[in-house]
């Protein structure tokens, strides 16, 4: 999978490339909220994954802030007790690290993070190593079972790391060496990922079309920003991204880009269906059956599109590819969150909390991922030849 | 070069039997009597071009196996003169099969019966013979001779067909004479043609096939709508099969006899039987009773059987051991499709099994190569059925919730092993069992599920449209699946999976890999099997409703008693199998991956 990946792609533009990422990636970073110190997988299910998401990404509230001051209290004290049983160095908190900085997606900050177990790691032979990874990622897996992300980076970066002949290795020293290489240059190429995915899709967007985006995405902005770049002309419809207003935060960027911008209301997207020459979202997670987990009303969205025959094309990097196979929207690890109404809701009302949605592969026509451009079905082909 | 030539080319295809069907009715020196081979479809492209060189060296290929006389008596004429005619003939039935070889199958199914009201069925023979009497040619072209030739040989052959052929080959010397002698002959009746129809089949079927132009045919689906192949197969044959009286017209390919009388037939037979070992003999009694049935019983019997045999078996003196083997394997394969026609999991276990002893190195011992086979044998059945299953459940319980309400059709034995290991985890979940005439297998299923104390509804397929509102899942065995994702399945598979698409419930089908094949089918006519016709409307118990059964004796009404259907794969949500879950996209991908090779060894 990996030794196929289109990096490529990058080969020409690659100094450049090098030049402008860290500058975009200071303009991109938000001032840091205190939201984002500690994150809290909180007891009461809500999900880790898209509280991270909403403090990088989402227009802080201040009813949202409380909850989650209230949330880091608590999650002082677990992290605390957790930290005493462990080692000296914890996984988990190498990855907290990692995962403050905005720009850098779950996956790789798990990848980055295991990759520091194996360099800091005293084990003497492979074996004991070999645990020791598998109880890191593990206990990497199990703080947040709501990311797809970050279980599939975990599980991918098991395989591409420890699925080799560097096991093989007789000098252990040197083995070690070759594991740590290769957790670089996986982490190097899941962090190339987003710039391939943008090289990729600049094909399928032209001049005087209309894309509409549905929350906020990376790599979808990744890609808007690389077409803007190459002085292309279109424009943005961004919805709303309700309950934590990603879109509100995208269509900001985009407006800096001096791309048209116009904001939708979630539910205004059939009716500004017919302006829109193909929907573009990214991705949380990849499944099995070649559709998308994705923010909730990715579904409805896709569903629009599907009967007005429009595009739906996904960018998501391959690192998101999960073994799941959910047969329907409830078939998946619930992720919740809270919603803020604004006003007072009466507790015998019950309110849906999911925060994402599945979308089935007949609903969406193409994936850019960094491997190429897929059709659906390809996803499972990938997954079969990397997992079995 | 003249008329005559192109107009024979021009009618040619029109009456030779193409694709699936031997050329039966072709009085040239050219082909063996087993189908077409595969580099013939090259030549067909070659030869128009006008290659003399490819069309001569087809004939010395032919002529290596063949003892037709016709091919020693032509060959006086000169070899460039013959290589030449004989191209022209062998041109047209090497072509590709298009439509109109179906029809001329239909019309025309074998020689000594053919109809005479049929026109474009005209035989090559009848051609070359119109052609020898038109008037209007007076000068005898090469070809004209060569068709002389041939008519004359038939001629002498229809009338003295046991008489010294010597005889004959020194009249066809020469030429006038002999237009003469046919032109009598062929003036005498249209009986008479038939009889020569039949002389010339008679000389090209006997010719044996050649060996190694045999290797490089696939191995073909007996079509028993061909009914030269279906009588070769009935001489060999160890169950007598009487054919069903009204065969259903649609299904004339695929095998429809009587039941109800091999069986009989069969036992008494047994000691004749010297070559089948008692225990593949049982299988196969087994199968004809229908005592055994589902794909994966049916492979694990029939694999059991092989390793008692082989246990059994004792070496020959002369012979390798695995070529022995693989005759004898051979032998009792052939006997088990005739007690019935083999599942593509049983296919593949015999695709396997025969894998294992051609890689068996020659110098091994007899009792080496039988402890080997049989390991592998359990390898086999543990690793692709047992252990398959096992993980098809693993997989699936998870995808029942509390609350759920399962739908099955028919009996499959992993959707059983599914619902009793969810029972067993304490997942609250209610099944409906949809059944279907004439098999009633639900009824097993749900017994069984019912003692397990599954909460379960029973209902027949007339209800599925009704029942389906209230089910969450679909869980479905299948017989096979096909590389373009069709499922191969019990008959009424897909109308549930129909069904349970439209109303959006997810449709799980739960198949070992092992039973995935490469084949692609589209509908669930080409390939398929009959049951007993009369299932259908008989009724057990009840003797006096029997309605339908005199307009079987008198109006020649036809039952068909289909065994199986393929369900398109956009009705499938998911396939489980021992790989996990997968899309039905992906079959290729595992065909791929695991088929093959790591299937076979």
């Amino acid at each position: 999978m990996w030794w196929r990946s289109a990096s490529f792609i990058l080969d020409k533009p690659d100094k450049d490339d090098a030049v402008s990422s860290p500058e975009s990636r200071l303009i991109t970073s938000p001032p840091l909220s205190m939201a984002d110190t500690l994150q809290n997988p909180n007891p009461n299910n809500i999900s880790a994954y898209y509280q991270t998401r909403a403090a990088h990404h989402g227009v802080v509230t201040s009813d949202w802030l409380a909850q989650a001051q209230a949330a880091a209290e608590k999650e002082e004290v677990t992290s605390e007790s957790s930290l005493d049983s462990g080692k000296a160095f914890s996984v988990i908190d190498e990855f907290n690290n990692w995962r403050k900085q905005p720009d850098l997606a779950e996956a790789v900050a798990a990848i980055r993070a295991l990759a520091k177990v194996i360099s800091s790691s005293e084990a003497t032979t492979m074996m004991e190593l070999e645990i020791e990874l598998k109880t890191a990622s593990d206990s990497l897996k199990a703080w947040d079972t709501t990311s797809i992300s970050l279980t599939a980076g975990c599980d991918l970066f098991m395989r591409y790391v420890t699925r080799t002949s560097a096991l093989e290795y007789e000098d252990f020293n040197s083995a070690k060496s070759r594991l740590l290489e290769r957790a670089e240059k996986f982490g190097e190429i899941s962090y190339k990922a987003r710039r391939i995915i943008a090289m990729l899709s600049q094909d399928f967007i032209v001049d005087g079309c209309t894309i509409l985006v549905h929350g906020f995405s990376r790599v979808v902005l990744e890609v808007l920003k690389a077409a803007a770049e190459s002085r292309k002309l279109f424009r943005v419809f961004c919805t709303e991204g309700r309950p934590d207003r990603t879109g509100l935060r995208l269509s900001n960027e985009l407006a800096k880009l001096d791309v048209p911008v116009k904001l939708l209301l979630d539910s205004a997207v059939a009716y500004s269906m017919d302006e829109i020459d193909m929907v573009f979202v990214g991705a949380d997670g990849v499944v099995e059956s070649g559709g998308i987990i994705n923010m909730m009303g990715t579904y409805q969205i896709a569903l629009v599109a599907k009967s007005m025959n429009k595009p739906v094309y996904v960018a998501a990097e391959s690192y998101k590819f999960a073994r799941l196979y959910p047969l329907d929207q409830k078939d998946m690890v619930p992720a919740l969150r809270p919603i803020d109404f604004g006003v007072p809701i009466p507790s015998k009302v019950e309110v849906e909390t999911s925060a994402r949605d599945y979308t089935p592969p007949q609903y969406l026509t193409l994936l850019f991922t960094d491997l190429g451009v897929l059709t659906p079905s390809v996803v499972s082909d990938e997954l079969i030849q990397l997992y079995l | 070069m003249d008329p005559t030539r192109r107009i024979s080319r021009v009618i040619d295809p029109k009456i030779r039997h193409v694709g699936f069907f031997a050329p039966q009715s072709q009085p040239g020196p050219s082909e063996s009597p087993v189908m077409i081979p595969l580099p013939d479809i090259t030549r067909a492209i070659q030869v128009p071009v006008g290659d003399f060189y490819h069309r001569r060296s087809d004939y010395d290929v032919v002529r290596v196996g063949s003892y037709d006389p016709s091919d020693s008596m032509s060959s006086r004429n000169g070899d460039g003169e013959f290589s030449e005619d004989s191209g022209i003939w062998k041109l047209p039935m090497s072509l590709p099969s298009n439509g109109l070889d179906k029809l001329a199958a239909r019309n025309f199914p074998f020689g000594a019966k053919k109809s005479p009201h049929d026109e474009k069925g005209d035989s090559p023979a009848q051609m070359s013979m119109k052609s020898v009497l038109n008037p209007s040619k007076e000068k005898t072209t090469k070809a004209e001779r060569r068709a002389l030739q041939e008519a004359q040989r038939a001629a002498k052959a229809a009338g003295k067909v046991s008489k010294a052929e010597r005889k004959m080959s020194s009249a066809a010397a020469t030429g006038k004479e002999a237009s003469v002698q046919i032109g009598e002959v062929v003036k005498n009746s249209r009986q008479k043609k038939d009889v020569l129809m039949a002389s010339f089949e008679k000389t090209i079927g006997n010719r044996p096939p050649e060996k190694d132009r045999k290797k490089d045919v696939p191995p073909s689906r007996m079509q028993f709508d061909d009914k030269s192949r279906v009588d070769k197969a009935k001489k060999h044959s160890v169950v007598k099969q009487v054919e069903a009286r009204n065969r259903v017209d649609y299904f004339m390919h695929l095998p429809q006899y009587e039941r109800g009388t091999q069986h009989p037939d069969l036992e008494t037979k047994f000691f004749q039987l010297n070559h089948i070992h008692p225990a593949v003999y049982k299988v196969g009694l087994q199968y004809l009773a229908g005592d055994i049935t589902g794909g994966n019983s049916r492979c694990i019997a029939m694999l059991k059987a092989f390793q008692k045999a082989i246990e059994d078996y004792s070496a020959p003196l002369e012979r390798t051991v695995n070529r022995d083997l693989i005759a004898k394997i051979n032998s009792y394969v052939s006997f088990l499709i005739e007690c019935r026609p083999l599942s593509v999991s049983m296919g593949n276990a015999i695709r396997f099994l025969k894998a294992h002893v051609t890689k068996l190195p020659p110098e091994i011992t007899v009792s080496e190569a039988k402890a080997s086979i049989s390991s592998n044998i359990d390898r086999f059945i543990t690793e692709k059925i047992v252990l398959a299953d096992r993980t098809i459940v693993k997989h699936a319980v998870k995808k029942i919730r509390d609350g759920d309400v399962l739908l099955t059709y028919g009996s499959s034995s992993v959707v059983e092993m599914i619902l009793l290991q969810a029972h067993e985890l304490g997942i609250r979940f209610r099944v409906v069992v949809v059944d279907s005439r004439p098999k009633l297998e639900g009824q097993a299923l749900i017994r069984r599920l019912v003692r397990n104390g599954v909460s379960c509804t029973y209902t027949h397929i007339n209800a599925i449209s009704y029942i389906m509102h209230e089910i969450t899942r679909v869980f479905l065995g299948a017989a096979s699946v096909l590389s373009n994702g069709t499922v191969y399945s019990r008959v009424g598979t897909a109308s549930v999976a129909m069904v349970a698409h439209e109303l959006r419930v997810p449709v799980m089908i739960c198949c070992e890999a092992y039973k995935f094949h490469e084949r692609v089918q589209l509908d669930s006519i080409c390939c398929n099997e009959l049951g007993d016709p009369r299932a259908i409307t008989m009724v057990p118990g009840e003797v006096d409703i029997q309605y339908l059964d005199d307009s079987v004796k008198n109006n020649g009404l036809q039952h068909l008693n289909l065994l199986y259907d393929a369900t398109p794969s956009d009705y499938i949500s998911v396939i489980i199998t021992d790989y996990g879950m997968i899309p039905a996209s992906s079959v290729p991908v595992i065909l791929r991956e695991y088929g093959g090779e790591y299937l076979f060894t």
